[in-house]
């Protein structure tokens, strides 16, 4: 795959306020990236400046290999998905869709040929001659998609595009959009404060915190070896345990308190292998509580049941374990004949040092 | 009980004189007093045979309408900076854009015939008058179209240009639409203001008078008091009118544009 959109030490200001700090990224063709952060920390900025909206205050911005420096942006070959979707309330659906083609040379046939094809791509065949102020939250998506993706563009911006709909519409929306992704093959950037989102629809995430980016991963890496606490933190949920860290030639021996000893290789200290005090991060998946009949684990410890949370599919066990400052949580699947403990029950743990990161 | 009395009294007090207006034009006596004497519209047929006050009521109008498109004009300049923009000061600019509401019309007539005559040497014409009504209408327009404006979501004329319109052409084709109907409200509001105002017209009426200034004129014959009526009425009826259907017109906007209605001058 080629480098779609070059992002070189690209810097934003407003004001005294540094809304952009010193962004390089390259973005492939085809890929699905999303840019990730909680609110306020640059991200929707980052793609408003792709898109043109906003000027860079340093570094460069090429799309294609061409310097965007100066090209404003209804002559950049991006289009966007607005949060509020903007679909013009005065036009109906198929003008609002075939509202881009109108500086393009097409006869008015083909131009409805487009139209109808847009339509149908984004499920919703026969919706042409409604009027958009009468659509719902979710057909007002369709319609910005589709308004957006006839003009056949290298890259499609979304800006949240799902956080005005309900979690069934969400959900629903985050496959379709997957799916219209692979069928268009256009590189679609998306910005989201919500890392489920991010990490069910990308193919690689940017974590951005107050202008910077964090960490720059796959999904897959970037929940199971976030670089810093505070993209685990982010992403999921993390338990943190203080311990001691010593160095040894390809890892490091830690002792936990209240879990016991083990070595861990390097890759799972992604601030770099020490000796001394440091922070280990275990997500609730990988603890678990330890019923008769389950395989004997790698380490085990002796806890006390302090809070249980049912979710139905799963439960959501808070436990104490002496020498541990704060309780570990644990996530467990209901599965049949398992018991669901009470607050108060003793438990055997189980723990796998190839699930720690340490900090 | 107690209640829709003081309500009735308050709408006697708001009223009565208006009403009173098509009593004494439709009553066949030129005495202003009550009993009323019978039924005639003697009145209203001589105000079509009075040459000068066709004069007066077509300069009237002339003026109305020039008031209209120029203060609109720059009522949009206004709103859309103040909807849309972002610049140092923002809040403090327009509160002084918006302080000729407030201000005595007698000062604003009184100082404008100073700078165009004294100052400036300027000939009193219809243009000097339709200066001075934007002047007053201005703000009016820019109060109706900041309503329009700031309903209107500004990733619209975002995603036009996003589409590949230029600047221009985003707000011809999206942004116009959606503010029209506030645009027509405004030059309505500034229209009637224009059409009936006195103060100003009286002190920078060149040769020719506007009907304001027309009608106090007479009001100098006793016997024409009646005509004075007559004229009175069509100029309520029409204001009313005019006035309703800014305000249907203004809701019809912000209806159109997606937005709640958050209050106008009706």
């Amino acid at each position: 795959m080629s480098a779609l959109i070059t992002l070189t030490g690209v810097e934003k200001y407003y004001g005294d306020y540094h809304a952009l700090r010193d962004i390089n990224l390259t973005i492939d063709e085809g890929e699905f990236f999303s840019l990730l952060g909680p609110s306020g920390c640059g991200k929707t900025t980052l793609l408003r400046t792709i898109a043109g909206f906003e000027g860079v205050s340093g570094g460069t911005v090429m799309i294609s290999g061409k310097d965007m420096a100066d090209v404003p942006p209804n002559l950049r070959p991006t289009n966007m998905v607005f949060q509020s979707y903007a679909i013009f309330p005065h036009l109906s659906v198929a003008e609002n869709v075939a509202f881009g083609l109108r500086k393009r040379q097409m006869s008015k046939a083909d131009k409805a040929e487009a139209v109808k094809e847009a339509l149908a791509m984004v499920g919703l065949d026969g919706y042409g001659a409604r009027a958009a102020h009468a659509l719902s939250g979710g057909q007002r998506q369709r319609v910005a998609l589709a308004r957006a993706l006839i003009l056949k563009p290298k890259v499609l911006l979304l800006d949240e595009p799902l956080s005005a709909l309900d979690k069934k519409m969400r959900e629903h929306m985050q496959v379709e959009l997957i799916r219209l992704q692979r069928a268009v093959g256009i590189t679609f950037i998306l910005v989201t404060h919500d890392q489920e989102e991010a990490l069910v629809m990308s193919d690689r995430i940017a974590v951005m915190f107050e202008g910077e980016i964090g960490q720059l991963a796959d999904p897959e890496t970037l929940y199971r070896r976030p670089n810093s606490r505070r993209v685990a933190e982010f992403i999921g949920k993390m338990n943190f345990i203080n311990g001691t860290a010593s160095a040894t030639d390809d890892g490091a021996k830690l002792l936990v308190p209240g879990l016991g000893k083990c070595t861990v290789p390097a890759e799972q200290c992604p601030q770099g292998v020490r000796t001394g005090d440091v922070a280990i991060g275990i997500r609730p998946e990988t603890l678990a509580i330890l019923f008769e009949g389950d395989t004997a684990p790698r380490h085990a410890a002796d806890a006390v049941v302090d809070e249980v949370v049912y979710y139905g599919d799963m439960t959501y066990y808070d436990v104490r374990v002496d020498d541990v400052a704060a309780p570990l949580t644990i996530a467990m699947k209901n599965l049949i004949g398992r018991p669901v403990l009470e607050v108060g029950d003793k438990a055997r743990i189980a723990w796998d040092d190839r699930a720690l990161v340490v900090f | 009980m107690k209640l829709r009395i003081y309500a009735l009294a308050y709408l006697l007090f708001l009223y009565a004189p208006i009403i009173l207006l098509p009593l004494f034009a439709f009553n066949d006596a030129t005495i202003i007093a009550f009993p009323l004497a019978g039924f005639t519209t003697e009145w209203f047929s001589e105000l079509t045979q009075n040459k000068a006050l066709h004069e007066a009521v077509k300069n009237s109008l002339f003026i109305a309408l020039m008031t209209a498109i120029f203060s609109t004009l720059l009522g949009i300049c206004a709103a859309r900076a103040g909807a849309m923009a972002n610049f140092p000061g923002k809040r403090g600019i327009i509160g002084f854009v918006m302080l000729p509401l407030v201000l005595p019309e007698i000062i604003v007539a009184v100082s404008l015939l100073v700078i165009l005559r004294q100052v400036l040497g300027v000939n009193l014409s219809n243009w000097t008058i339709i200066a001075a009504h934007v002047l007053i209408c201005t703000p009016f327009c820019i109060a109706i179209l900041n309503g329009a404006f700031q309903n209107l979501d500004p990733s619209m004329e975002e995603a036009a240009l996003d589409l590949g319109e230029s600047r221009w052409s985003a707000f011809r084709l999206v942004t116009l639409p959606l503010v029209m109907p506030g645009i027509i409200s405004s030059m309505l509001i500034a229209f009637t203001i224009s059409l009936d105002e006195f103060i100003i017209a009286f002190f920078l009426t060149g040769t020719n008078p506007t009907m304001p200034v027309y009608i106090w004129g007479l009001l100098r014959f006793p016997a024409s008091l009646p005509v004075v009526m007559a004229l009175g009425t069509l100029l309520v009826a029409l204001s009313i009118i005019l006035l309703t259907l800014a305000e249907i017109l203004r809701r019809r906007g912000i209806k159109r544009a997606g937005g709640t209605d958050k209050g106008g001058f009706l």
